[in-house]
């Protein structure tokens, strides 16, 4: 029986192993040295917060992995050997694969501050993350974070959540202004200040950090010459592949683990997946590193069907996305470019009272509709996705917005007032069609 | 699941109260101070007006003096900052010593009325804590109070004002703002006002429960009983007796399916009745400690369902005995022969609905269905040879043990003990979720018959486990979610927290058409050209 390991077990690698059991009667093992069985990363803060115990954020009850014979095994790969196709553990003898999954992630970025590894001093990606973090705050008054991204907004709810204030230095002129348009940016910024105990420092960097006698962060240093006292100081400016154990063997690696766009890599029965993968060559409008859950996926999806016979190349629909700014949700389907493409306009529907902006973005001649940011509203997947696929106008997209409306029963809706703007800004008439049940739209063709 | 971590607590804002906190902990204290004076000591207060204005004020403006000094300052939106590191929510010493004392509370309630002062000064008058709502119940009903005067007070007043709570923490939401309405409408004047200004009135028909309009059989479960009946026909009562009489046969037969058909069961447990109702105001802070593990899930199924066989058999050898007699009062109506009609009559289209939903239904439980059948035929046959025999006890066993044996077991351990007591022990939903026999109804006509499911929102679940660890109902919502599958479950109340507290958006309470509704493969979005998703 073929031996198919996995290193890695978040949602790549683990996505990787349900995919090749259904389809397959391979011995699959997964080998990690973070935790014994797979948690959802992206629910770490919530632990911290303590909306959950850390059990809650473990997706599969432990009779899942014994049901569906994944092996898992938490130990530490110290090397790979790719000709006796043998990987050398920490603890436990060694293990012979057939074909090897690299699922391993990235680590957050340090780019070489001073006082980068003082006590005190950490990002936010593991488990032991959340530990040390746990330890690292107790009792403490003041915090700094550096980086203004998902990240950083996460440890920033986290800390708040324990009375910790905090500073947040941000690089760029605006909030995650390399991904978001300056007025979607701005519109979180809003919503940030709203929260006690949270300062925004735009166009400031961190220099240094300082240290008092016990060799702990005291102070940090920003490089306009600012001075900011903590006892935290949280590195969020973002994060990269974790492959400094794979570098300097055969396998080809740059920023991640380079791989063709069947998810191989240079070795031989050798694949990576997840954040940890760079495609030699971009797919579609993407980037060569994707590190987003669903992009890990999707990764792990595609590289089951390639292990049980179906070779298969890594080709994921439209761009999708989501995440919470504190109280604000944030969905996104298609693309969004913080700065717009030559042919691409934009119109921008706002209520701050309600705390709700929708960014759709069309092509200025085709009104073919491009993509959208959604804060505050809930927007149905399966219809964005569907009229990206069928190139609706921006016009029909408008039209059925009551249908792709995807907020609880009762809540007040805002698309007679989007609608009418729309109309008014771009002088046009779309008449805004009443509610129709959302599977009947599925079926009709654009 | 093997990792435990226990996170201590760093600069928790648990610990460190604010004025109106402070006020609000002190105003219910002093409440809980009276009564537990009255309760334990017996001792009789005077002038009780006052003292019971006190205590319903405390009970009153406490909780929602401490919930405005927990959430006010903050924006709206979902507030679950330490609830795991909180004495009271997580099974700490506060949460056992809540239990004890309510589990203590029940235990008193159900048998040791004594303890209260019910009834036990000269000439029957109230002494202790029953004394002290006797002003109020004068009000109501023109009469003193007894021990369920005061629970429906006491249970009553938790719903208000822990419904005011519940309804400024999820201010960011209208479903939970007019669902929480409801609720309290429900029970302060469905459940509450209505029976004792009628009892006031003189519709002394058997009693608080059987003038509660909302509360269905089965889960009143003595709907049907010949005392119940007579008493409802009784010239005497009329025409309140009959319209009663109508009125919940209509609600179970034709109200209760077709509703649920069109929203699912959520509008008798999340909305109207008087159990769902504390659940989800009082218990709301302990909705999280449902279990979520299968096993659960298959205890959930066993139990509930034979709590329902059992009730449905009950009830079916009590009118049974009650027809065999040679005189009940339905007689003035027609011949035992039309009653025991109707009883068969009954249970065969029970076994036909069940063989139409086995044919008609979705998924591997739909088997249950012929379960459903097979139980539903072999009473048919026990009874016909109860009937052909002659004999006056259906099912060879007396109908009046059957229900002495329910009442104690269920009516008062499960719904009451284990049902409320333990809330701060294993969740809110406990007796919604394992005992309740009108959950079982529901749940089976929502599971097979219903327009109602929670709809995932393509690709965008991120796993999180916020929607498993708040379901109430121990449902693992996540385990649909993360598939990109709508969710179809009995259990699912639809008290809509699990789509509230969802941090991307992925779920949607809907009714719907229902092809389509069940989606067993289903296609994560986003990722269509996969193959193994697309079959």
């Amino acid at each position: 029986m073929e031996h198919v390991v996995i290193i890695g077990n978040g949602i790549a690698g683990v996505t990787a192993a349900r995919h090749i059991r259904k389809e397959s009667d391979k011995k699959i093992t997964i080998i990690s040295s973070e935790s014994k069985y797979f948690f959802s990363r992206t629910a770490l803060m919530y632990v911290y917060m303590g909306h959950m115990r850390f059990q809650d954020i473990q997706p599969y009850e432990s009779h899942f992995w014994k049901n569906n014979r994944i092996d898992l095994i938490e130990d530490l790969v110290e090397s790979i050997d790719y000709q006796s196709k043998t990987l050398k553990l920490k603890q436990s003898s060694g293990v012979k694969y057939d074909q090897l999954i690299l699922a391993v992630g990235s680590k957050p970025n340090r780019f070489g501050w001073k006082g980068q590894d003082l006590k005190g001093v950490q990002g936010l990606y593991s488990k032991n993350d959340l530990e040390l973090m746990e330890e690292n705050t107790k009792g403490i008054k003041e915090a700094v974070i550096v980086g203004g991204g998902l990240i950083g907004v996460e440890m920033a709810e986290m800390l708040l959540s324990r009375d910790i204030n905090v500073s947040f230095l941000i690089r760029e002129k605006t909030f995650w202004g390399n991904a978001l348009p300056e007025v979607d940016s701005n519109f979180v910024t809003q919503h940030l200040n709203r929260h006690h105990g949270l300062k925004l420092l735009f166009e400031e960097e961190l220099d240094e950090i300082i240290a008092d006698e016990s060799g702990r962060a005291k102070e940090i240093k920003t490089k306009k010459g600012k001075t900011i006292p903590c006892q935290f100081v949280g590195l969020a400016a973002g994060v990269s592949p974790n492959v400094d154990f794979l570098k300097e063997s055969e396998l080809e690696v740059d920023k991640g683990v380079l791989v063709n766009p069947d998810l191989s890599t240079n070795q031989k029965d050798v694949y990576a997946i997840g954040d940890c993968a760079q495609f030699k060559t971009s797919i579609n409008d993407r980037g060569p590193v994707e590190q987003v859950w669903y992009t890990g996926r999707m990764m792990g999806e595609t590289v089951a069907q390639t292990i049980t016979g179906n070779k298969m190349n890594y080709a994921p629909s439209h761009w999708f996305n989501s995440a919470k700014f504190f109280d604000v949700e944030y969905q996104t389907y298609g693309r969004v470019w913080a700065e717009p493409k030559e042919n691409e306009t934009s119109f921008v529907w706002k209520n701050n009272e309600r705390e709700i902006l929708l960014h759709f973005v069309f092509d200025k001649n085709s009104k073919v509709f491009k993509g959208i940011n959604n804060f505050g509203l809930r927007l149905r997947h399966d219809l964005f996705e569907k009229w990206l696929n069928e190139q609706a106008t921006i016009q029909h997209v408008l039209k059925y917005l009551k249908t792709a409306n995807f907020d609880p029963e009762f809540f007040k809706t805002f698309e007679k007032d989007i609608v009418d703007a729309f109309n008014k800004e771009f002088n046009d008439s779309v008449e805004l069609a009443p509610k129709k049940w959302w599977r009947k739209l599925m079926h009709d063709k654009v | 699941m093997g990792t435990t971590i226990n996170y201590s607590i760093a600069g928790d804002k648990t610990q460190n109260l604010n004025t109106l906190q402070k006020i609000g902990l002190t105003l219910g204290s002093i409440s809980l101070f009276i009564f537990l004076l009255t309760w334990v000591t017996g001792m009789t207060l005077t002038p009780n007006w006052l003292y019971l204005t006190a205590i319903l004020f405390g009970f009153s403006a406490g909780p929602v003096l401490y919930a405005i000094g927990t959430y006010k300052g903050l924006p709206a939106g979902i507030k679950n900052n330490g609830v795991y590191f909180n004495s009271l929510t997580n099974r700490g010493a506060l949460g056992w010593i809540g239990a004890i004392i309510l589990t203590l509370f029940y235990v008193c309630l159900y048998w040791y009325g004594d303890w209260f002062g019910n009834g036990t000064g000269t000439d029957g008058a109230n002494e202790g804590a029953v004394a002290l709502f006797d002003p109020l119940s004068q009000i109501m009903r023109g009469a003193p109070a007894d021990k369920w005067f005061l629970y429906g007070t006491f249970y009553t007043i938790a719903i208000l004002f822990l419904g005011i709570k519940f309804m400024y923490k999820y201010r960011n939401s209208k479903y939970h703002l007019i669902r929480t309405v409801v609720v309290m409408f429900s029970q302060l004047v469905l459940a509450y006002m209505l029976p004792y200004i009628l009892e006031g009135l003189n519709a002394t028909s058997g009693g608080y429960y059987s003038l509660n309009p909302i509360n269905s059989w089965p889960l009143n479960y003595d709907f049907m009983t010949g005392t119940r009946i007579d008493a409802r026909i009784a010239p005497e009562n009329q025409p309140l007796g009959v319209a009663y009489m109508v009125w919940g046969i209509i609600l179970f037969l034709i109200v209760t399916p077709f509703v649920t058909y069109f929203v699912g069961k959520r509008w008798y447990c999340s909305w109207f009745c008087g159990c769902g109702g504390l659940a989800e105001t009082a218990g709301d802070n302990f909705r999280h400690l449902s279990d979520k593990s299968l096993k659960a899930w298959k205890i959930e199924r066993w139990l509930v369902h034979s709590v329902m066989v059992f009730v449905m058999l009950m009830t079916v050898a009590v009118m049974y005995s009650y027809f065999s007699k040679s005189e009940f009062s339905l007689m003035m109506y027609f011949p035992a022969v039309v009653g025991y009609s109707l009883l068969f009559g009954l249970l065969g289209l029970a076994v036909l609905l069940f063989i139409f939903l086995y044919f008609n239904g979705k998924g591997k439980s739909r088997n249950f269905m012929l379960v459903g059948a097979v139980i539903g035929m072999v009473m048919i046959v026990s009874m016909l040879l109860s009937y052909l025999g002659n004999d006056s006890q259906a099912f060879g066993i007396s109908s009046d043990t059957i229900k002495k044996g329910y009442g104690f077991f269920i009516g008062a351990i499960f719904s009451g003990i284990v049902g409320v007591g333990f809330y701060p022990l294993l969740g809110n939903r406990v007796w919604c979720r394992f005992g309740c026999p009108m959950a079982g109804y529901l749940g089976i006509i929502q599971r097979f018959k219903s327009r109602f499911r929670i709809t995932t929102n393509g690709g965008q679940c991120i796993s999180c486990g916020n929607c498993s660890t708040y379901c109430e109902q121990g449902i693992d919502v996540r385990a649909y979610a993360q598939k990109g599958q709508n969710i179809v479950r009995a259990a699912c109340v639809g008290c809509g927290v699990c789509s509230s507290v969802c941090p991307r958006g992925v779920l949607k309470l809907e009714n719907g058409p229902e092809e389509e509704r069940i989606t067993d493969n289903p296609i994560i979005i986003g990722h269509e050209k996969h193959p193994t998703l697309r079959r």
